[in-house]
């Protein structure tokens, strides 16, 4: 192997023009990208972009590498066909509410229980953009849209808990306003053996514009918001003062000080933990909204398992050429 | 067909009579182990040198209720010293191991030919399940064929009841005492199958000694019998000289990916979702890791071909493989697969639709969903193997043009040869012809992803983890040359043209049409696929007789071959035969308007018998 060259986050820009609306979040999930990339120790040839149909999907176009814009939903699919043909590049999903979890649903859920060793990256802006402003499978209950103009009705689908459901074992979720701390999961995601599950909440600026203010408001957001880092202690708000415990039912969140709580009544965050359930109850705290990396657990990844079996064959074998099979068992002479 | 065949009687004095070929049918409850049976008889008729042909027809149900008629599950086998396409209109020998099978299949059998019954089995109960008033054993309803009554249950159960088995192992060894029976009748050699069972229940010995047991008690109980009348011999046939191997069509159809594989220098993969009757090429692939092959086995259809088109960006030699419902789930690939210029092969092995159809019978109703089952213009080039043998040749094509034109190939197999077994003269590596894949861009010249070949349009083949030539595909539509995203009207345009006219391109690079029979003349018979078999077979009989007639069997569907409007020209009246309603014949009608077709279809989930086609053929050419 040759050394990997030093880039830059411009050696990953492509000469095309960017054409996302003015604002929208995903320029910042662009430059989190095009910062990340330089910072994962691999050639540039050796990563691949794979994206479906929506706003999000337009992403492979922008990057200078490997990319292919598939079908609606079926990212996930063109990208496992991708790794399994070569495990050794760094495969990527670009995806959004509505192409992975709508139309691709499926294929997602499928792509996370295999544990494929991909790094799927799913912009959620609670709303379907490209096709100008229906809900979409993460829009809140009651959100009016130009196919809900009586308010949206259909349940929405949180997609960590989905994830962690679907047995992942490696779940982000960050906002699309820090490009920093983003390209820092990345990095992970994409140093994580397995099937890297990263949810960007993402503005659209256009049909759903300030969907996450609540969260991500500077006003807010430090008491809205609960940046989990592993190994440290669930600490959060402007003050350092409120913390998440266990009351022995669910997750609450508290404030140290108050009703006799200390800091040792607060919960250490394991990201490791094989065991899903702390994680799966993370994922549905809405107050304060968790974010960094939830689970990330290594096992054994689809993609190992294809290989060693293929090398495993390839050692057994007694064919070493296809006349061998051809000529071989039951043949007669005439 | 069978006329030479003997007239039997009943209780006549031995004697050996010599066939020129002949069909057997053994039917029986799915559980029987019929399948097992008419290929053990097959495959030691073949190794004997004879001509084989095999038809499988199973329901769709695994296990039906026992003793029902939608249960039935038949295997049938033709044998000749005379070259054999078909597995044959009219049965000579009928095994039925139930009422139910008996009534299923008693309109394939003439009167003067035999039926073997296992009597134990007509019982009132089981009568009355295949919905017979009264036995047909006894009131006379089978008094002119020859028919074997034999106690087989009884006697199976007799021979074993020593061998500890428990009662649904005795019952299962029963299918061994008809094969028995047969193999006497046929003066065919136990061996193959003695050493058949000793593989299969090798690590059950009490198993594999009991279908020994019953095996051959069946051959001596016909041996003895003074109800078989005659032992048949089928002399071997004369075929050129080589090593052979029974193959079925869809094995064939995975070994002929196998080869090309290994011929082009390409990792094979296989993105697929199990639909009948196409999951045995997924079976057969995932057995062969050790060539590199990658198979998947997806969500679902969609999946399956999606995972396809990312290996053949990756630069593998990539198929995806599925019956029609598989197909209509996978025309958005198909049409990304267009789009963006990847080489992937979808096998669509043909049953009856539409929707969910009749999963186990055969039918071509396929073609036009092939051809223009896609939004846009979306050509693909279309190829049909024709004989459960050149399956493999097809596949080994199908893989070539895809990967030297940069485009998806669909390849229509069919529910009767991917099932049907021949004698396959083997083809050696070393014969086969080359394959060269859309060559990589090398580092000194200028590259543009969608750069062309100007012979044939393909694109080069630019894959991951090649240094300098990263570049991005997607299904917009793209401007010629880079691949950027274009809207521009005329551009959009020359793109459409350039796809159409890649694929027309293809004429220079496959072989010309060739006829079967008259070269010219009254009438050509035009076929595609799988009736191969049947078609070849009826026109060879009059051709012999001295009648004008030929046969123009299609293996290049789209593009045609570049002298087909010569070949057309070449007769008098043309008649299109298919399992459908006439859509090859659609094709023909629009792309050569100046001649006149003539149809024969059939839509019943069954091939051509020979005889029907006969009669239609002399009827139109005043025969008859
Ligand atoms: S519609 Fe929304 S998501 Fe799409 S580009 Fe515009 S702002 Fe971004």
């Amino acid at each position: 192997m040759t050394e990997v060259p030093t880039y830059t986050f411009k050696d990953f820009a492509s000469d095309q023009e960017v054409r996302w609306c003015p604002g929208c979040g995903d320029y910042v999930i662009l430059r989190g990208v095009q910062k990340a990339l330089p910072m994962m120790g691999k050639r540039k040839e050796d990563f691949v972009f794979v994206s479906g149909i929506g706003c999000s999907s337009r992403f492979p176009y922008y990057l200078d590498t490997y990319g292919f814009h598939s079908i609606h939903g079926r990212a996930p699919a063109v990208a496992t066909g991708v790794k399994l043909a070569n495990p050794h590049l760094s495969v990527w999903v670009i995806t959004g509410d509505g192409d992975g979890l709508a139309i691709g649903g499926n294929h997602m859920i499928h792509a996370i229980r295999r544990n494929i060793n991909l790094n799927i990256v799913l912009f959620n802006n609670k709303i379907y953009g490209l096709t100008k402003g229906q809900f979409s499978p993460t829009s809140d209950l009651g959100h009016k849209t130009k196919s809900s103009p009586y308010g949206n009705i259909q349940a929405p689908f949180n997609f960590g808990e989905l994830t962690i459901g679907a047995a992942g074992q490696f779940y982000a979720r960050i906002p699309d306003n820090n490009p920093n701390e983003m390209a820092d999961i990345m990095v992970a995601a994409e140093k994580h053996k397995g099937a890297s599950v990263i949810e960007i909440l993402q503005n659209c600026v256009i049909f759903n514009d300030g969907a996450f203010d609540g969260y991500t408001d500077k006003t807010v957001r430090d008491d809205a918001m609960i940046s989990l880092k592993h190994g440290e202690k669930m600490i959060f708000g402007k003050e350092k003062n409120k913390g998440i415990r266990f009351n022995g039912r669910q997750l609450e969140a508290v404030t140290i000080g108050e009703n006799g709580i200390t800091e040792n009544d607060i919960l250490v965050h394991d990201a490791h933990d094989p065991n899903p359930s702390m994680h799966f109850m993370l994922t549905q705290l809405q107050h304060p909204l968790p974010i960094g990396i939830i689970r990330s657990v290594e096992v054994d990844t689809f993609d190992d398992r294809v290989e060693d079996q293929v090398q495993g064959a390839q050692q057994r074998s007694k064919f070493k050429s296809v006349d061998d099979l051809l000529f071989s068992g039951e043949t007669y002479q005439v | 067909m069978l006329d030479d065949a003997p007239a039997i009687t009943n209780g006549q004095e031995k004697s050996n009579v010599k066939l020129d070929h002949v069909v057997i049918r053994f039917a029986g409850d799915s559980g029987d182990g019929m399948q097992l049976t008419g290929s053990q008889f097959s495959d030691t008729s073949a190794m004997l040198g004879n001509d084989i042909a095999t038809f499988p027809n199973y329901p769709a149900e695994i296990r039906a209720p026992e003793g029902s008629v939608y249960g039935v599950s038949g295997f049938q086998v033709h044998i000749g010293e005379v070259e054999i396409s078909t597995p044959g209109d009219d049965v000579d020998v009928l095994v039925a191991m139930n009422p139910a099978a008996l009534i299923t299949n008693f309109d394939s059998v003439s009167p003067g030919k035999t039926i073997i019954v296992n009597s134990d089995e007509f019982t009132a109960k089981n009568l009355a399940k295949a919905g017979y008033t009264s036995n047909p054993l006894e009131d006379g309803s089978l008094a002119s064929y020859h028919l074997v009554k034999a106690p087989i249950t009884k006697l199976s159960r007799e021979t074993v009841k020593d061998m500890g088995l428990d009662n649904s192992s005795m019952n299962r060894t029963r299918n061994m005492f008809a094969l028995g029976m047969v193999f006497w009748m046929f003066s065919r050699p136990l061996d193959y199958t003695i050493k058949y069972l000793e593989k299969k229940f090798g690590k059950k010995p009490e198993i594999f000694q009991s279908n020994v047991k019953v095996l051959k008690a069946g051959y001596n109980f016909a041996e003895t019998l003074e109800l078989l009348p005659s032992a048949f011999t089928v002399m071997p046939a004369k075929m050129t000289k080589g090593t052979y191997r029974i193959i079925m069509g869809n094995t064939a159809t995975a070994w002929g990916f196998l080869a090309a594989a290994e011929k082009s220098g390409k990792q094979l993969f296989l993105g697929s979702y199990p639909i009948t009757p196409a999951s045995d090429i997924l079976h057969e692939l995932s057995e062969h890791l050790h060539f590199g092959v990658r198979t998947f086995q997806a969500e679902d259809e969609i999946s399956g071909i999606c995972s396809a088109l990312g290996a053949a960006f990756t630069g593998s030699l990539a198929l995806t493989t599925t019956s029609g419902p598989g197909l209509a789930l996978k025309s958005e690939a198909i049409g990304l697969a267009v789009m963006t210029e990847l080489p992937v092969v979808v096998v669509d092995v043909q049953r009856g639709g539409p929707s969910t159809g009749l999963p186990t019978k055969t039918e071509q109703a396929d073609l036009l969903q092939a051809m223009y089952g896609r939004n846009g213009e979306s050509p693909v080039i279309i190829l049909a193997p024709s004989t459960p043998a050149n399956c493999f040749d097809y596949a080994y094509e199908a893989s070539r043009l895809a990967l030297e034109h940069m485009t998806p190939v669909i390849l229509l197999s069919d529910g009767y040869i991917a099932n049907g077994s021949a004698p396959w003269l083997i083809r050696s590596m070393k014969d086969m012809p080359p394959i060269n894949p859309a060559p990589a861009p090398t580092g000194g010249e200028e590259w543009l992803p969608y750069l062309r070949d100007e012979d044939s349009l393909a694109r080069r083949w630019a894959i991951p983890g090649m240094p300098g030539f990263e570049h991005r595909i997607g299904g917009l539509e793209k401007e010629d040359g880079t691949g950027n995203i274009s809207y521009d009207p005329l551009n959009h345009e020359h793109m459409v043209k350039l796809r159409a006219e890649k694929v027309k391109r293809v004429e220079n690079y496959i072989p010309e049409l060739e006829i079967d029979g008259a070269q010219s003349g009254d009438l050509l018979v035009i076929g595609w696929g799988g009736t191969f078999g049947s078609l070849h077979t009826a026109i060879k009989y009059m051709h012999e007789e001295g009648h004008s007639i030929g046969l123009a069997h299609f293996h290049y569907l789209n593009p045609m071959p570049k002298n087909t409007a010569e070949v057309l020209s070449r007769f008098k009246k043309i008649v299109v035969c298919e399992l459908n309603l006439g859509q090859f014949a659609t094709l023909l009608k629009s792309k050569f308007p100046e001649f006149n077709y003539l149809q024969y279809n059939k839509v019943q989930g069954l091939p051509f018998t020979v005889m029907e086609l006969n009669n239609h053929f002399r009827q139109l050419m005043g025969l008859s």
